[in-house]
């Protein structure tokens, strides 16, 4: 590969050229992202409306089934649906009274949308508002899951968008009210509350909330701050309904962290002497953390397939924080507006490829030998097979990363697999 | 429209890629929209395989739709058969694809690869995994023998060893590695040689040369009962009929092959070494005796377990059921012979409520009713496919075959008290480290599971509670839900010492 990208020190990689790629992607769809948001909205169902290809990737890539009755399920098309011989709607009416009448605490449905329902075009938005008409008490929603429109993550993109237009609207006169964007691990939710808190912002809502009755408002003095990189739909639902957008780096790393919680900040005119009274502690107990982790890693070749549009501000936060270089930096998809800040940040010449032609990519990849290499399930064990250290991508959506006090934890996702290497080596 | 929590089996599809991943030399080109590609984690993840699986998807979006999908196919088709040189490509579509009908079949052919192209129908709104499997199978095999003669094989010298093929045994099954190696074992000690194992292994050439071995050894029909059948109309060749899961079906098995193969059975059962027959007769597995088991996988598996579970280790069967409608009758025929309901169904929730139930003091499933097992605080021991990384083990763990007996001796009894232990515990029951929330030793210290909510709440008069407290507690659980059920079934509140007592005698063996 040829460097194609002019080194341009001062502003990292925002002009940069992005190598586009298509051909098999080896990526999961979006309706994984049911995974970690029926953990996060206690008390929400998510009912596939799809096939039992649908079904087998959700309990596939959950890995277990450790939830006897677990919030999601599939409702699997069948012949008779498609040959007409019954009425898709009237079968999805059955099946949504039968699970409503199993699970009566269920006060959040959603119908997700998969390949087959797109391609045959059933109405999930014509069915919901029906079954909200005819179940009191239950919010009936829908949104799309499917891969031929999402890609992993961008299922709770697709999920948040289908929440906004229910989120209650702020009264005109209401004062300026922050809103975090994202699902985040509840642990790292607190934390975040407590420093704003600390800094005198407030109030803070999250989105999406722990429940269902806890909608946050939105409105005119709604700033809102995006804790995920993937939620491009989401934002723009939000911003119709008034919500502006805080500009920022992730809360990946020191460094993404302040600069995430600066941007809160300076919209609230908090003074500097307070953001640093609020932060010193933490930034400094999160350095010492990482500095243990910044040796191991340090020069070390990174690669990235894409998985989860976390790839730019990982390797953001690896760069500039733990001094890895990058050889590749892959992304299903690249917002440039939503990453503007993380490509400016990110070391100019690096280079970035979106989309993928997988065979091509691991040519590319075994070609580089890099030191470690980000990639999907379906990949990792053929490569460490091959003698390459792999991190999967996945543990990077399921594991708390974001904050100050987890940013040795996402470090070590990355220093465990080379130095798990290093042993059985020695 | 059927509602779905977890699924016995993936799509049809899947199944195709059990078969193509076992071989080798083959390559599949999978008309899938984005996300499909999950299915190569199984492989990669689920049995560890050190290699992709040899697939490759179309991975078509929403903006393909309406532009050229035929197109984007013969491209992914044409870079495959560049890339991976294989000797057979088999194409195909799943489910999504299926509906935009954009005929792999056809498109293949067009592309006049130099090779043999197998297309798959599989429909994926009718069909699933096992099923998959077993068609692709067969239809690779009726492809690489397309052209041969169809006459009996009779090239072996007379002098020569009989020889016979093991079908079945692909990607992702369970033990199917280690049940191949067993046989291969076994036959070669009663003097037959293994001509060709597949999928497993195999090359499309491999395929071509089939009909030269005597018989087939038909190892899983779930996946190779249509190839083995068409070979016999085709070909004359004879395949195996039972499935040699357990001590007494194994030496029926070597009986049968043996037969096929014009040789002495005798000597070789004579010199049979399994030591799963006598450790069930030892004194120590006593306490085995009836003990009520529910049985619950894939057909075959379910089937030979349940055979094993009743004769040869003195288990009472009290529920036999299986995911494969494919298999309903040989099911319901196996069930008739323990006089139990056969339970045939892949829903779930309708294999929880069962076991719910009937109480059953060992499950013998899959790893959906080692979830169920470990929620209502009952043994398990999984039998069948669908797999889990545990179903891998590092260690040689076949389930057929002599050494599979043993196999099966050990996991179905180890998650059960051991005997002498039940015992012990008995005689000092009360004593501080020995009571009824202790688990047993073996298993850890981990909390018991909470009793599933009873609809029906039974008040006991303070004297039968005592009495109840006297009885061991590991057969307490049993007395309180035997004698619960008796006052439920006659409407007898409360329970008195004396209702204990009349529930004893009736549900008494």
């Amino acid at each position: 590969m040829s460097p194609v990208i002019p080194i341009r020190a001062e502003i990292g990689c925002a002009d940069a050229p992005v190598l586009r790629e298509r051909g098999q992607r080896e990526v999961f769809c979006g309706l994984t992202g049911i995974i970690w948001l029926h953990r996060k909205i206690q008390d929400a169902f998510f009912l596939v409306v799809g096939s039992r290809t649908c079904a087998h990737l959700i309990q596939s890539a959950a890995g277990v089934m450790i939830f006897a009755e677990p919030r999601f399920a599939t409702a699997i098309i069948d012949e008779r649906d498609l040959a007409g011989l019954a009425d898709a709607h009237t079968e999805l009416d059955r099946v949504v009274t039968r699970l409503l009448e199993r699970r009566p605490e269920i006060k959040l449905l959603f119908l997700v949308g998969s390949c087959p329902s797109e391609v045959i075009k059933l109405d999930l938005s014509r069915a919901a508002a029906r079954l909200s008409a005819h179940t009191p008490g239950v919010r009936i929603l829908n949104y799309s899951g499917s891969g031929i429109e999402t890609t992993f993550t961008q299922g709770e993109d697709a999920c948040l968008a289908a929440l906004v237009p229910q989120l209650p609207a702020t009264p005109p006169e209401a004062p300026p009210a922050l809103m975090v964007v994202g699902a985040l691990a509840d642990v790292v939710e607190d934390q975040f509350a407590r420093l704003f808190a600390e800094l005198g912002i407030g109030p803070v809502h999250f989105f999406p909330p722990r429940s269902a009755a806890a909608l946050p408002p939105v409105g005119a003095g709604t700033r809102y701050l995006l804790a995920q990189p993937f939620l491009g739909d989401a934002a723009r639902a939000l911003e119709a309904r008034g919500a502006q957008r805080l500009a920022a780096p992730f809360p990946l790393g020191v460094e993404g962290t302040t600069a995430w919680l600066q941007a809160a900040a300076s919209a609230w005119s908090v003074a500097p002497e307070r953001f640093e009274q609020a932060t010193a502690a933490k930034r400094e107990r999160a350095r010492r953390a990482l500095a243990r982790h910044a040796t191991e890693l340090a020069g070390k070749r990174l690669f990235f397939f894409p998985d989860s549009q976390l790839e730019l501000p990982l390797a953001r936060f690896l760069a500039r924080e733990l001094g890895a270089a990058l050889v590749e930096v892959g992304t299903p998809y690249l917002h440039r507006q939503h990453m503007a800040e993380e490509l400016a940040l990110l070391p100019a010449g690096t280079l970035l490829s979106e989309g993928q032609d997988v065979e091509r990519q691991l040519d590319r990849c075994r070609a580089a030998r890099p030191d470690i290499v980000v990639c999907g399930l379906g990949l990792a064990n053929p490569l460490e097979a091959e003698g390459l250290t792999t991190k999967w991508a996945i543990e990077l959506v399921f594991t708390p990363i974001h904050g100050y006090d987890q940013a040795a934890d996402l470090a070590e996702l990355f220093t465990r697999p080379l130095r798990r290497r290093m042993k059985l080596v020695a | 429209m059927q509602l779905t929590l977890w699924t016995y089996e993936g799509p049809p599809h899947v199944g195709a890629m059990r078969v193509a991943t076992a071989m080798e030399g083959v390559h599949y080109v999978l008309h899938a929209p984005q996300g499909d590609t999950y299915a190569d984690l199984l492989f990669t993840m689920i049995e560890r395989l050190p290699k992709r699986p040899p697939v490759t998807y179309t991975t078509f979006q929403a903006r393909d739709l309406g532009g050229d999908t035929a197109e984007l196919f013969k491209t992914a088709a044409r870079d495959a058969y560049a890339r991976f040189s294989p000797q057979a490509m088999l194409v195909g579509a799943s489910c999504t694809a299926e509906l935009i009908q954009d005929d792999p079949g056809g498109l293949a052919r067009a592309l006049e690869l130099p090779i043999p192209v197998v297309p798959l129908e599989l429909p994926s709104y009718q069909r699933k995994e096992n099923w998959g499997a077993a068609e692709t199978f067969y239809q690779l095999v009726r492809a690489m023998l397309a052209d041969a003669p169809r006459t009996a094989y009779t090239g072996r010298a007379a002098a020569a060893r009989p020889r016979c093929n093991l079908l079945g045994a692909t990607a992702l099954g369970f033990r199917h590695r280690d049940d191949v190696r067993e046989l291969r074992t076994l036959l070669g000690q009663l003097g037959i040689d293994i001509h060709i194992v597949a999928p497993l292994g195999a090359t499309p050439d491999d395929l071509k040369r089939l009909p030269e071995a005597d018989f087939n050894v038909l190892m899983y029909p779930e996946t190779a009962g249509l190839a083995a059948g068409w070979l016999t109309r085709q070909f004359g060749m004879p395949a195996t009929k039972t499935i040699p899961i357990g001590a007494k079906a194994t030496r029926e098995f070597v009986a049968e092959v043996a037969a096929l193969a014009g040789l002495d059975a005798d000597t070789a059962l004579a010199a049979a070494d399994s030591r799963s027959p006598w450790y069930a007769r030892s004194v120590d597995s006593t306490y085995l005796t009836d003990k009520r088991v529910f049985v619950f996988g894939d057909a075959t598996h379910a089937i030979a377990a349940a055979r094993v579970a009743s004769e040869e280790f003195g288990f009472q069967v009290v529920g036999l059921g299986s995911y494969a409608r494919e298999f309903a009758r040989e099911l319901r025929e196996a069930a008739k012979r323990y006089g139990v309901e056969p339970l045939i169904t892949d829903d779930y929730l309708e294999v929880e409520a069962k076991v719910a139930e009937l109480q059953p003091e060992l499950v013998l499933g899959t790893q959906m009713e080692r979830h169920i097992a470990k929620r209502l605080g009952i043994p398990c021991a999984v039998i069948s496919a669908p797999v889990h990384v545990q179903d891998f083990p590092a260690r040689y763990s076949p389930q057929m075959g002599f050494e599979g007996a043993n196999v099966l001796f050990d996991t179905w009894v180890h998650p059960l008290m051991m005997g002498l232990e039940e015992h012990l515990i008995g005689m000092f029951r009360g004593d501080f480290e020995f009571h009824e929330d202790a688990a047993p030793s073996h298993l850890g210290h981990g909390q018991p599971a909470p009793r599933p909510a009873a609809a029906w709440v039974a008040a006991w008069v303070q004297d039968a509670e005592k009495e109840l407290a006297k009885i061991p507690f590991f057969v307490r659980g049993k007395a309180r839900r035997n004698t619960e059920r008796y006052a439920q079934e006659r409407g007898i509140a409360p329970i008195t010492l004396e209702t204990l007592y009349d529930a004893k005698a009736h549900f008494g063996r």
